[in-house]
């Protein structure tokens, strides 16, 4: 019988990881995520799987690529200035389709920032901060137990579509302990990657249509095959012909694209008879959610848009729900999903922005919707 | 019965976020919902240590505490530092060593926190002292349930000494009220 019990964000996140399967990590600790490789540190060895302390985050992000080719269940955890370290081989990871859970749990930045104080500045880091064309899967919880789940769901659509997937935590939900109620054991579904029935003469590591991936074997399980970076064809072999080239960008970009009915969550508050829309995540949609409650006691009707899948953002969600409406978007950063919501709905939004190191107050964000319910009288 | 906005502060190694964990575990025993937080600076000892528990029989959106009914300060600076939003009619407990002029609504108990432990107990129990103290003084989670969240968190072996801190701390608190 599941019980309730008081659990800290980052806990709920290695919890969420063993219950996918998670059974090798690879880090370097930095505040606020360091209760996660301590963590893992803790659990991994008592079940069979690997903790590993590498040199720096780099190197981390290698081992997790590693480890994931040869059939383990791989994921990472940093902040900032370490997801920054990440990038290249998140692109590497992209481009080879390489299974792992990067988790970012982001505090005041740019550059070493402020370590223990909140923000969510790495949101558009977390879309394009390796560089080149290629999709992103990213989910991002607003409570502890919502950790659990975000987690385990990054390893399952990792290891389905054959991706990196970051799970985009911050320093408030990272740090906090409320109640959960985390299902049993084995209770929960759990997705492995697809192996290839083919005899290794005949596999072919990328050979796969638009938007489908290719089964993918072990490393060691006598398949052998080539992993690069550099562009390759369905055999994994350098490639510049135009058409292969064409062909992989875009199958990489497809196999999330075709499937964003699987991939995209979100959640509607009482957004029926709103008048002002707010859209929020992480830890700022908290305060947005206290925020409406506050304007509907006072009588104006505010509702609330929460993607928890970010990248890619559930756009023909929001148009169709924020059609009509006046939309505020409070965020711990200058307006990255501001302009983002902008050109989903095709009209000007206001943000409500914090960047001092504190949490964004329901207050600010009342005075945003009085604002806004004046004007729109 | 009410909500609670509490804030617990001292310096890094005092047991402030311990002390935290411990409070919103008590009122999860006692049925009700409870988040607890916390902020520090870069030094893991020595600087102002906070701890934040929101105790509620609703939802508890907003994570942080603004206006904390209830405040706990085991140093001067930490009092210093956390003492502004306490709320106009709220309780302020202190260590006796804290010089505070709360205003004319407050209710301020001023109690040897830290010297008790020091004389009777050991200093690393000053958490659990002020814990017991501010239960029987405030009501904010029942003495059954602290008692056992305690038991629960505490390393193995300390079983008594904590649960003799706990007492401690509510014979403090009751020796303050029957002298104010």
């Amino acid at each position: 019988m599941a019980e309730k019990r008081l659990m800290q964000g980052n806990e709920a996140c290695v919890a969420g990881a063993l219950a996918a399967g998670m059974d090798f990590f690879a880090g370097y600790p930095i505040t606020p995520s360091t209760e996660i490789a301590e963590l893992a540190a803790e659990y991994l060895p008592q079940r069979g799987g690997r903790f590993i302390q590498m040199e720096d985050e780099i190197a981390s992000m290698g081992a997790v690529i590693g480890a994931s080719l040869t059939g383990r269940k791989a994921m990472t955890a940093t902040s900032g200035p370490g997801f920054s370290l990440k990038q290249e081989n998140i692109g590497y990871a992209a481009i080879t389709e390489v299974p792992c859970v990067i988790v970012n749990v982001q505090r005041a930045g740019p550059s070493t920032g402020i370590p223990t104080a909140p923000a969510q500045g790495d949101v558009m880091q977390a879309r394009w901060g390796t560089h080149g064309d290629h999709p992103s899967i990213t989910l991002s919880p607003s409570s502890v137990e919502e950790t659990f789940g975000l987690t385990l769901r990054a390893f399952n659509l990792a290891e389905k579509y054959r991706t990196p997937v970051i799970l985009l935590l911050d320093e408030i939900v990272g740090h906090m302990r409320e109640a959960v109620i985390l299902p049993a054991e084995g209770t929960v579904e759990v997705i492995d990657r697809v192996k290839p029935v083919c005899s290794p003469a005949e596999y072919r590591p990328y050979d796969a249509a638009m938007g489908e991936t290719a089964p993918m074997p072990d490393f060691g399980s006598g398949y052998p095959y080539h992993v690069t970076g550099l562009t390759h064809d369905r055999e994994g072999f350098t490639t510049s012909k135009p058409a292969e080239v064409d062909f992989i960008i875009r199958r990489l970009h497809s196999k999330i694209e075709m499937h964003l009915a699987d991939i995209l969550q979100w959640e509607e508050i009482a957004t029926e008879d709103a008048d002002i829309l707010l859209v929020a995540y992480g830890a700022t949609a908290r305060s947005a959610k206290a925020a409406l409650k506050m304007a509907r006691k006072q009588g104006v009707k505010v509702g609330l848009f929460r993607p928890l899948t970010i990248w890619p953002f559930p756009e023909a969600a929001l148009t169709q729900v924020a059609k009509g409406k006046q939309v505020i978007v409070p965020e711990m950063n200058l307006g990255q999903i501001a302009l983002e919501v902008e050109r989903i709905i095709k009209a000007e939004v206001s943000g409500v922005n914090q960047v001092d190191g504190e949490p964004l107050n329901p207050a600010k964000i009342l005075q945003a919707i009085m604002v806004g319910s004046e004007v729109s009288r | 019965m009410n909500n609670h906005e509490i804030r617990l502060s001292g310096s890094g190694g005092q047991g402030i976020i311990t002390a935290g964990i411990i409070l919103a575990e008590a009122a999860l025993l006692d049925g009700r919902n409870a988040l607890q937080s916390q902020s520090y600076g870069p030094e893991a000892r020595g600087g102002a240590s906070k701890a934040e528990v929101i105790i509620s029989d609703e939802e508890i959106d907003y994570p942080k505490v603004s206006a904390p009914g209830i405040l706990l300060a085991l140093t001067q600076e930490a009092f210093n530092n956390y003492v502004q939003g306490v709320t106009a009619e709220g309780v302020i407990l202190v260590d006796e060593s804290i010089t505070a002029n709360p205003s004319a609504n407050q209710h301020i108990f001023r109690l040897p926190i830290l010297e008790t432990a020091q004389a009777r107990l050991r200093p690393v129990v000053a958490n659990i002292i002020a814990l017991g103290a501010m239960a029987k003084l405030t009501g904010c989670v029942s003495l059954d349930a602290l008692e056992k969240a305690v038991l629960a968190r505490v390393p193995r072996g300390t079983e008594d000494l904590n649960k003799r801190a706990l007492a401690t701390g509510v014979e403090l608190a009751e020796n303050q009220q029957k002298y104010n």
